[in-house]
This record gives C-alpha cells, structure tokens and sequence, in this order.
C-alpha cells in the first residue's frame, strides 16, 4: 500500500529573518511519504518556524518549499490545508462547551441547501474517519468532559477532517502522561499505516527514537543532521542537538544542615472552581540542600510554589518559611524574609517585558535595600546591581538600558537568577528554571543553584526534567495529581522508576 | 539612549499633530478657504495676550483632568469618571466653603481637601466594583458620571443646597466668604489664576510618585503584568484601588482653580466633558507631565482661537475635527513607533551576540 520513498516534502535553503535574528537559515529537509518524521532540537532550535513556515502562518525570506513535488508559496494557513497539510498546535484551539462534533466541523461545515449545516453528513464522514484511524473519540462527547489525550485526539480529527494527508504535530507530547503518549504514538501509527505522513516536533530524545523512521536536528536555526533511529543512540542526538558536550553538574555532596528552611505539613489547597490542585501535602527543606519535586506539568507544581510564595493560601495545614507562619503572611512578607524566587513562567510572572532590564532588577526587591530607601527607589543602586548581574552572570546584552522584552529567553532567565539570587536568600524556590534556554544558561543556572546550597541555602527544585532533577538534587520529592506521592534519593533509583512514579503509579 | 528616548518621545505627537493639519488642509480646500491663512488667523489670534492668558487659565484645568487620565492610564485603567469625580469634588467644595468662615490659608486648604476627598470616594466606588466583582471601570464611571449629574442637579436647588439670587435665573452654591478665595496675578492680558502654580505642583507630584517611589514602582508594575506584581509581593488588587482613587482625587481638583479664582460659587454653567479632554491629553502628552502641560495649553489654544474662525466664515468645527483626528493619529503613531523601537533594541542585542536564535514569541498564535 504504501510506495517506497517518494519525497511528499522537500524543503531546501529555507531562511527566515526576524529583525536582530535569524530564526532559520540553510534549512534543508525531505519527508518521505508514510512515514513519521520527528524534528528535534532545543528550545529556540528554530523547529517551530520553520513548522510556521510549513503551515503558511510564516512565509520565508529565502528558500523553496515542494509539496508533493509542486513548488508552493503559502499565503497563509488557507493555501497550506489546501496542499493537504494540517497542523495541531501544542496548545489546542477548541470550543470547551461544544460537541466533538462541532468542534470538528468547524470552519468548514458541509452544508445543505447551501445555508444549514449537514449534520448528518459531518457525523458520517467523521465516523469514517474516526474508524479509519482508529481515533478513539465519541462525536457527541463535550469537548469540556475529555481529557488532556481526548482533546488531541479532536485536534487530529478536525485536520483529517479537512482532508489532511500530511500532519504537523508540534510537540504533542509536552502536554500528556506517559500513557496517553502511548495511546498516541499508537493513533500515530495507524495514520501512516493508511499512507498519511507526520511530521513531529520534540525535543523529548527517547519518544523520538521510539516512535519515527526519520529524525533531522536542529540546531541554532539549522537543520545539521539527518538520521534514522537504527543509526544513532540518545547520546549521539542530544550532542548533535547541542553541537558541545553536554553540561554536567558535579556530584556534590549533600550538605544538608540543621536549620528548617521549609516545613510544609498537611497542606491542601482548593481552586476557586472548588478542585482540590493540593491535597495534604507535607514536605521539609533543609538549609544546604536542594529538594526536587517531580512531575508532570499540571499536577500541583504551581499551587505548590505559589502558596509557599503566599501567593495562594492552604485551607488546611500549615507552612513554614525560615521559621515563620507563611500562611499568615503576605506574599512581600515572606520574600522579604529571605527568599528568592524563580517563577516557572518567566514571561509572565517575573518579568515586565516592556520596561528596561535595569527596572526589572527592582521587580521583587522593590522594598528591600539596596533598592529600597524608605518610600524611595535608589535608581542607581539598582543600575549598579544590574550592570553586576550582566557581568556576573553573563546576560548578553548591549546595556541594562535595553527592554526585557528584546533579550532572548535565557538571557532573561540569567537576569532573574541573578536578580533572585542577590542579597544572599536562605530559601530559593526555582520552578523549571532552565525550561527554555539554551545549553549555557543552563549550565551556568546549575551552577549557580549548586553554588547557593554550598553557601547554606536551601533550594526548592520544581522540574520536568528528570536530567535537571537527578543532578542537582539531594532528594526528589514525586508530586502526583496534587499529592507528594513518594520522596526518592538520586541515588536510590533510576530515571526510569522515578518517570513510573511521576505517573502515580504505587510501584514506586 | 537618552537623547533617542526623548526624540522618540517626541515623534510621535508632532507626527499626529503634522498628519492632523494635513487633514485640516484638506477639509479647508473643500470648503473653498485656504488653509495656511486659516491656520495664520488661528495663530495669531489665539497668541494675542488677552487670549494667552485665558487659555493658560483653562490649561490649568485640563492640566489636572490630563493628569488624573494619565495615572490610570499607568495602570491600564481607563478613568472615564472624571467628569463625575470633578463635578462632585467642585461642588461638595463649594458647598464646604461657602458655609464656614476660616482664616484664609485654612479656608482654601478645606476647599481643596474636600474635592479631592469627594472626587477620590466617588472614584472608589468604580475601583472597589472592579477589584471585588470585576465589573469594568470604563463602565462603572460612565454610569458613576450620571449619576454624579443627577445628584448635583438635584441637590443644587432652592430648597436644598443651591440659592437663587434675586432677579436670575441662574442658581448657584452660597458664594464662597473672601478667605476662601486665592489670589490672582494681573498680568499683560488680563488676570491670570493663581491655581496654574498649584496645578505644576501636582503634575511635578505625580512625576515623583510614578517614578521615584515604592508605590509608584508597584503601581507601574500592577499596570505592566498583574501577574508579575503579585509575584513581586505586591498586593495588586489594592494597587488598582488606590490608583483609582487617585486619579478620582485628582479629577476633584479640577474645577477648583474656577471655583478659587473666579466664580466662588458653583453653578450649573460648571463645564462638562472633562473625561474625554483628559484622556485625550494624557494621550497626546504620553502620561509625562511636561508632555501633558503641552497639550492641555494646546488643547486650550485650539478652543479658544476657533472663536475667530465664525468671524471669518469658517465653520469652528474644523477644530474640533482637529482635536479627534490628532488623538486617532497619536494613538497610531505611538503604537507604530513602539514596534520601531522594540525592534531597534532587538536588533542592537541580536548584533550584539552571536548566540543560537530565539524562536520569535510574537509570531505564536
């Protein structure tokens, strides 16, 4: 059924210029027909411009695009589903209090008497499609009642419902538990089975050797290596993705001290939709000591950072913060109390993109000195301090004059660290703090977090990445649908028991 | 850098200003007149001294309406009350003053305190709505404006808080005794208020308070990303209250140079529309103090010289079309010329290291 290679892309010296950076240049890929082909690379690698430019959201300054060998210039995301490409987007574009069904057809309803909406039509062909490729999805579900797996399920649907033969999935997985990412690759597999081809974007090593016939990586806007699994190892991809050695924490030894920084006993938290994100959670933190807490996205590690913050309050339990009743404190309170902080999205919560870098080092420090006189800001205490954090901690920048928003994501993030780390904190919460930037402000933020443990802090690790947690942690604490579902030492286990336990399952 | 921030703080309204009497010129021609001596007559008429002075007096008005625009604008609100806020924080003040003899230092001060206190409650209400229910301020103190109206309306007669002096038609609050007066300079063209001194100090006030202190810091914060302030340890939603009380306290200030140096006595012929004019001026000036003196002198320029336009058979409204073609156009330049400037930067950083490219955000759908 399925032709030998027959290239269904072809893309070559594709160059896309944003002003002050080349996204993508010398791009150069082929897809072969019937078959999953994964795009790897780190965050910023240039993998979703150059999906934008696929899908016609970006059009390229430079370079060719051949569609089952037709030249194709896409005006827009029209011209690139009429050439028979769909795309779902990492974050799902669907109506919650519509029907499957609705949500499908919509945008493109088969109608009748040119004016109503062919229902009975839409339901057919939807049904065809779903027992074709074995998508596992009711039409009459709402789309509110699925879960995170159900959803993208829909958003496969609603492209193959448009007539896709090519599917751009950019990174699929970042949003599903490790069993839903089973049932898709499973979904994934029945497509290419029927001739579809999919392109797949990631920057998870091990799904892709699992689950592609090709891989190409990115790297620095370019695409440097075509392979296929067969041919390479995890190692081999995660070098070529980084073009150097990987960074590599020294084992240190743990110094945990006396001195609580952090004693969180049975403490739930309720949203304001009455979900329970925190369910008696208890926890402690040493001074000299780096606790990680594991686990996928969404299963309590933001409540969790932010009632510590005293962002958000428990309704039962109770929270220490360097010997102080945090729940009776406001959020200033307990950060002036000596705690630094790293919010896990750093566009949104710790930083204000339009003002410059140097207003920016007063973000959170706005009552202590050396920024704060009274009711006063000291404008050149925190120039001084900011012109020290781009010394010290190498953010690339022109001037401290420059605003946040034009610095690259790791720059920004190297900026916070240093600005968080300043004045010597006792407790540091540091949620995901090197999600997103490249492989030397890595390095140089594990450094650092390594370095204010051996000066007595204790550091409060929340990551996704099992890499960041085994390197830095002195012990793992597993967070699992709100509940701390077990506490491991690096040592004590392994990558894959600590990823079952993130599941939640008892094993462990 | 600096010298490039002025410049570009300044493009953007000489562009909508020079793109405004383009547009004029335009409409001029239609109507058979010739734009550059209508724009001459403007000129020289609105800078005779009798006229300067009247419109310094009517700038220092708009003056504080622009400013009390301007703090909400620091925080992303949109304080369309000010109208009710002056009108209620003008007359309690004249109700206040005309009832109590004080000496006289004393007696202005109350006059002041009292507006600015009403013109503040009355903004609170609209900010307590948005931070407890999340009802939207621009809707609120529309509503809030009515019914300030109504109140004052009801409130300003006979039978209540208003007189009616014998032989007019004309009612008005008790006048105000002499020690609540302010003293006014005669100058060349005529008697200028002394309240214009008074309106610089508050501007240069709120300029120290936005930018030298703690609370304009989290206030500024607050207005960028509520997020980020709240994960700074501000407390944000009382940062949104007290900013909009603020600027209702300021919006009570507004007719009080009238009341001080001129009427003594608040009557129904109390100006109205002084929400629109500020926000228009906190526009144009770019919520910088120097910046809104400018345009609310400005502003004041335009109404007054139009009067010469009837004179000479040209219809007054093209001033008026002047003023809403130059708040559309500043609108556009400042956002145009904030995506020239962002991109600059970026470019300045991006020559600036030759790091691996970050994937633009901007783009993300």
């Amino acid at each position: 059924m399925v032709t030998p290679v027959a290239a269904i892309i072809e893309v070559a010296g594709l160059v896309k210029r944003y002003p002050g950076v080349v996204a993508n240049r010398d791009v150069n890929l082929q897809v072969d027909k019937g078959t999953i082909h994964a795009i790897i690379g780190e965050n910023g690698a240039g993998k979703s411009t150059l999906m934008k430019m696929l899908y016609g959201m970006v059009k390229p300054d430079e370079g060719t695009i051949t569609v089952e060998g037709k030249a194709q210039t896409f005006k827009g995301p029209q011209d690139a589903i009429a050439a028979g490409i769909g795309m779902v987007h990492q974050h799902f574009m669907l109506a919650d209090n519509a029907s499957v069904l609705e949500n499908v057809i919509l945008g493109s309803e088969p109608s009748k008497f040119g004016v109503a909406i062919d229902f009975e039509k839409a339901r057919s062909h939807f049904l065809d499609i779903t027992k074709k490729y074995g998508l596992a999805i009711n039409p009459d579900d709402l789309v509110a009642d699925l879960s995170v797996g159900g959803r993208q399920r829909v958003e496969i649907a609603k492209v193959l419902f448009r007539g896709a033969n090519i599917l751009i999935l950019d990174e699929p997985t970042a949003v599903l538990v490790p069993q839903e990412v089973n049932e898709l690759f499973e979904n994934l597999k029945d497509l290419i089975k029927s001739g579809l081809t999919v392109l797949f974007i990631s920057h998870k090593l091990q799904e892709v050797l699992e689950v592609s016939s090709h891989i190409t990586v990115m790297r620095q806007g370019t695409t440097v290596a075509s392979l296929t699994p067969k041919e390479t190892s995890a190692r081999e991809l995660a070098e070529l993705m980084v073009g150097r050695q990987l960074p590599q924490a020294k084992p240190t030894e743990s110094h945990a001290g006396d001195t609580r920084v952090l004693d969180i006993q049975g403490a739930s938290y309720r949203q304001g939709d009455g979900r329970e994100a925190l369910t008696k959670v208890s926890l402690t933190l040493s001074s000299g000591e780096i606790l990680g807490v594991a686990g996928v996205e969404g299963n309590g590690q933001s409540e969790l950072v932010e009632m510590i913050l005293g962002i958000v309050k428990p309704f039962e339990g109770s929270i220490e913060v360097l010997g102080n009743d945090a729940t009776s404190m406001t959020t200033r309170a307990i950060r002036d109390s000596g705690v630094g902080y790293i919010p896990q999205d750093r566009s949104r919560d710790a930083m204000l993109l339009p003002e410059s870098l140097w207003e920016n080092r007063i973000l959170g420090h706005q009552a202590t000195a050396p920024i704060a006189s009274g009711v006063w800001i000291n404008k050149k205490a925190a120039q001084v301090d900011s012109e020290r954090i781009v010394e010290e901690y190498d953010v690339r920048t022109p001037s401290i004059r420059v605003a946040a928003a034009a610095l690259s994501g790791g720059n920004q993030q190297k900026f916070i660290v240093g600005r968080e780390m300043a004045g010597s904190p006792k407790l540091v919460v540091a949620a995901q703090p090197t999600r997103g930037v490249d492989v030397g402000a890595q390095a140089l933020i594990w450094d650092r977090l390594v370095a204010a443990k051996e000066n007595g802090a204790g550091v409060l690790l929340v990551s996704a990445d099992l890499d960041e947690l085994f390197a830095l942690s002195d012990r793992i604490a597993v967070i699992f649908n709100g509940q701390i579902v077990a506490e491991l030492t690096p040592a004590g286990t392994t990558p894959e028991l600590l990823g079952l336990a993130m599941t939640g399952a008892k094993a462990a | 850098m600096t010298r490039s921030r002025i410049f570009w703080g300044i493009a953007a309204p000489l562009s909508a200003i020079s793109f405004s009497l383009l547009l004029a010129s335009g409409i001029l021609m239609l109507q058979g007149a010739n734009p550059i001596q209508t724009f001459q007559l403007l000129f020289s008429y609105g800078f005779q001294p009798r006229n300067v002075v009247a419109e310094l007096n009517q700038a220092s008005a708009y003056y504080l309406a622009g400013i009390s625009a301007a703090i909400g604008f620091k925080m992303l609100l949109f304080n369309i009350g000010i109208d009710g806020q002056y009108r209620l924080g003008v007359f309690f003040a004249a109700v206040v003053g005309g009832a109590v003899t004080l000496p006289p230092v004393l007696h202005i001060l109350l006059i002041v305190f009292v507006a600015a206190t009403v013109g503040g409650a009355w903004a609170a209400i609209s900010g307590w709505l948005k931070i407890k229910y999340g009802v939207s301020e621009v809707i609120s103190s529309i509503m809030l404006n009515f019914i300030a109206a109504g109140l004052v309306t009801y409130m300003l007669n006979p039978l209540r808080l208003g007189e009616q002096a014998e032989g007019s038609q004309n009612i008005s609050t008790p006048t105000i005794p002499e020690s609540g007066w302010l003293p006014n300079i005669e100058v060349a063209g005529g008697t200028l208020y002394t309240f214009i001194f008074f309106s610089a100090v508050v501007g240069v006030g709120y300029w120290i308070l936005i930018t030298k202190t703690v609370f304009g810091f989290n206030l500024r914060a607050t207005g960028v990303s509520f997020r980020a302030a709240l994960s700074s340890g501000v407390n944000a939603p009382r940062m949104i209250f007290l900013t909009m009380v603020l600027s209702g306290a300021i919006a009570g200030l507004v007719g009080v140079g009238t009341l001080l140096s001129d009427t003594h006595n608040y009557s129904l012929s109390f100006p109205s529309g002084y929400a629109l004019t500020g926000l228009a001026l906190a526009l144009l000036g770019r919520n910088h103090p120097i910046g809104i003196a400018f345009a609310a002198f400005f502003w004041a320029f335009l109404e007054r010289s139009a009067g010469v336009l009837d004179l000479n058979g040209i219809p007054t409204e093209i001033v008026t079309m002047m003023q809403g073609t130059i708040v559309i156009s500043i609108v556009v330049a400042y956002e145009l010329i904030k995506r020239l400037n962002l991109r600059q930067q970026q470019a300045a950083v991006g020559s600036h290291q030759e790091e691996a490219p970050e994937e633009s955000k901007e783009t993300d759908k």
